[in-house]
């Protein structure tokens, strides 16, 4: 095996007929064993490789935009389980922009958000709220509810409010940090959940704990949006833009102040550095990433109630960035996918796999201990586990290192090729 | 409106003595903690929970055999609660052992995730042994002490109803009572104590004082986790019905009554742990009528949230906290 790793370091072309043919494999498996969820996740695992080839970043990108908008779809779109496919790529899709969104928060700023769900509630309550009749109860003019040609704007409104509530929840917080934030960051999270819950009365703006149905599909020249496959391409355009945005935030001066400010406060401030521009800015860019997918969240599922946006759900998102590395794009990329996949796809599965099982009389299985049930358990055990042994995560963050005599030259060229890519340490100490 | 808010005063103050004093003992735990290591035992609220579940499950077992009926009921709380305690004690030792010490160098965060991953695994462990032994998660324990008696305020002034308690929110108020004044003497008065506070000081001093600064943060543990412990059991017995997630949100507020007494000190603990409990039983009552019936109970987690968050910003020390600067 190491010698096979060995060879096929520095060699390129063997790379890309390696991937190619792995990506071969896993799709005609796909193809024809329609119903496996293996081969499924096997050809999302060809990503993953790609990350680790040493193919040109341009290429890498090609490569990985081929797999995620020609492959998968059209290889998984034969068969019975296409939607359910479907269904859990964009989801992961979803997952992925949030923890991305928090992984500004908490990896780069440093600042513990333990409710971080309310401003995906938020993005989904303001889309909710006016694609349904509910904006009628309020608003003095316009018709409701809109129609779905709104979700587009929306997705920016969502974008846009949500940013705002980070914002608003900042100044407050800007002046307790560390633990105190995680608790005040948790109660706001509590609070929005509770005013959603209950704001039925004295006007019915959320229609409390009964929720919003039958919320407005997204509809574009006359064509609707209803199946997973179509919010498949809404997510990955959305999660492109995210992605794109993250990238230039991290290695900007904007970035590299966030990296100050979580290595230490004081120091950042006497650097020249704005404490509270840099704290809001994290918070405003971390939410509204948030709020865009919440809009997503309630036109994909046509319903949205306050049970979606628990505090289980913002220490999920927490374990996504803890367990792909904080601060780590392509780590909490892949932590997103991996819990999502693991809570959607893999604790179903082996649940119903030991209920057929005690189903047959093999084993008896006490329904107690369904895995599907366990989800809490598994995330507890995660955090403590990586607390512990790996608080830089499954792939460590990265900084780049510039060389001090190359830049005084200032030549773009000779920049270019002295650039080289050492851990982050602010988790490591 | 007056009138009204007067007329149900007496109970409001009775309901909130009664939960004051279940966040009063909970806040000591993360004060105790919080002062020793400066971190928020996220976990403490699961200790408090499976304290309750161990003693419901005591309880229940000892109904089963017919020991209930044999002694005294009040014995047999005593000895639940004694049980309880030395349990939920050693497992605040070996949660500190497990997941806080080996971290006790990290950056303060990752303490943090580690806290919280521990409140999550306690959680569901708890779930998953409760619903495999009784099929169903939310338990209910055996009734005792439901004698109700009545405090005539209606005989001070007309203006006042009549106050009623069970006989079960006496007894909590009596052993939270002696709980607290036992660890305020055992803290200031004892040497195990004075060891309690010099670590809490500082922790590298200390140690040059051949204190073992490890075996101190272990006793603080133990001591703050067996309090939680005794607590869960007496909760169980007033409120009667228990489930695996109440300890998260009542430690979330008993935390707010530590910041409000300002953390690190056990006696501002006990005040703010009062004063959050009356004030919230007192929002669930009136706010409804001081609102004119815009806002109703359901927002009486809304008011504790918002107590906790004005402090932060207003006061962080809290309302008897001294105000520390900070070391670059």
């Amino acid at each position: 095996m190491q010698k096979l790793t060995s060879k096929l370091k520095g060699n390129k072309l063997a790379q890309i007929i390696l991937l190619v043919l792995y990506v071969l494999v896993t799709s005609l498996s796909l193809y024809l064993a329609q119903a496996s969820v293996t081969a499924f996740l096997l050809l999302l695992f060809s990503l993953l490789i790609l990350y680790y080839t040493e193919l040109p970043d341009r290429l890498k990108w090609l490569i990985a935009g081929i797999v995620l908008i020609g492959v998968i779809p059209f290889v998984s779109s034969t068969g019975p389980g296409y939607q359910s496919y479907m269904e859990v790529a964009t989801v992961v899709g979803i997952y992925v922009a949030m923890a991305l969104g928090l992984n500004i928060v908490v990896g780069l700023a440093g600042l513990l958000d333990l409710g971080f769900v309310a401003f995906f509630a938020i993005g989904a309550y303001t889309y909710g709220i006016f694609a349904t009749g509910q904006a009628a109860n309020f608003m003095p003019f316009g018709t409701f509810p809109l129609s779905g040609e709104s979700f587009w704007i929306f997705i920016l409104i969502g974008c846009f409010v949500a940013a705002l509530f980070g914002v608003l929840l900042g100044i407050p917080v800007l002046r307790v940090k560390g633990d105190y934030l995680a608790i005040v960051t948790l109660g706001f999270g509590e609070i929005i959940r509770i005013v959603f819950n209950n704001l039925d009365k004295p006007v019915n703006i959320t229609n409390g704990a009964m929720g919003l149905a039958s919320v407005k599909p997204p509809e574009i020249f006359g064509y609707q949006f209803v199946y997973p496959n179509q919010f498949y391409y809404i997510v990955l355009a959305i999660l492109f833009f995210v992605i794109l945005a993250v990238r230039r935030f991290e290695f900007s001066k904007i970035g590299r102040s966030w990296k100050a400010v979580r290595e230490n406060e004081i120091a950042a401030q006497s650097v020249g550095i704005h404490l509270v521009r840099t704290k809001l800015l994290a918070f405003a860019i971390g939410a509204s990433f948030s709020g865009m997918m919440g809009v997503v969240f309630a036109a994909k599922q046509t319903f949205v109630d306050p049970t979606s946006f628990t505090l289980l759900e913002s220490i999920t998102i927490l374990v996504m960035v803890i367990l792909g590395g904080m601060g780590s794009v392509p780590g909490v990329i892949l932590g997103a996918a991996v819990i999502t996949i693991l809570n959607l796809q893999v604790l179903t599965e082996v649940t119903n796999y030991l209920n057929q099982l005690s189903l047959d009389g093999v084993i008896s299985f006490p329904e107690a201990l369904a895995p599907a049930k366990m989800q809490r358990f598994i995330f507890g055990a995660i955090l403590i586990i990586f607390a512990i042994y790996r608080p830089q995560g499954l792939i460590p963050a990265k900084n780049p290192v510039f060389d001090e005599e190359s830049l005084k030259e200032g030549s773009k060229k000779h920049r270019k090729e002295k650039i080289t890519v050492e851990p982050d340490k602010g988790f490591q100490a | 409106m007056l009138a009204e808010i007067l007329q149900s005063l007496p109970q409001v103050l009775v309901d909130g003595i009664a939960l004051g004093a279940i966040y009063a003992v909970i806040a000591l735990g993360y004060t105790m903690v919080y002062g020793i290591l400066e971190l928020i035992n996220f976990a403490h609220g699961e200790i408090f929970m499976t304290g309750a579940f161990i003693g419901v499950a005591m309880l229940i077992l000892m109904t089963g055999m017919g020991w209930l009926a044999a002694m005294p009921a009040i014995l047999a709380l005593i000895l639940v609660l004694v049980v309880t305690s030395i349990l939920t004690g050693f497992m605040g030792v070996g949660i500190e052992r497990m997941a806080y010490r080996p971290l006790r160098n990290s950056p303060k965060l990752i303490t943090l995730i580690s806290a919280i991953g521990v409140s999550f695994l306690l959680q569901d462990l708890v779930r998953f042994i409760t619903e495999y032994k009784r099929g169903n998660y939310i338990l209910t324990g055996p009734s005792m002490f439901n004698e109700k008696f009545s405090i005539k305020f209606s005989s001070i002034s007309s203006s006042f109803s009549d106050a009623f308690f069970k006989t079960s929110t006496l007894i909590l108020i009596i052993a939270v009572v002696i709980m607290m004044i036992g660890l305020d003497f055992f803290v200031n008065k004892t040497k195990w104590g004075m060891a309690m506070r010099a670590v809490a000081q500082d922790r590298e001093t200390a140690s040059l004082m051949s204190i073992n600064v490890n075996k101190v943060i272990s006793l603080t543990f133990f001591i703050g986790s067996a309090l939680g412990g005794a607590t869960g059991v007496l909760f169980a017995v007033q409120y009667g019905t228990i489930d695996p997630y109440i300890g998260f949100i009542l430690g979330l507020k008993a935390f707010t009554a530590a910041v409000l007494g300002g953390i690190g000190n056990i006696r501002g603990a006990m005040a703010g742990g009062l004063m959050l409990g009356i004030l919230e039983m007192f929002a669930a009552a009136n706010l409804q009528i001081l609102t004119g019936g815009i806002f109703g109970a359901e927002y009486k987690d809304v008011f504790a949230f918002a107590i906790l968050i004005i402090v932060l910003i207003f006061k962080p020390e809290g309302l008897f906290g001294k105000a520390v600067t900070e070391k670059v």
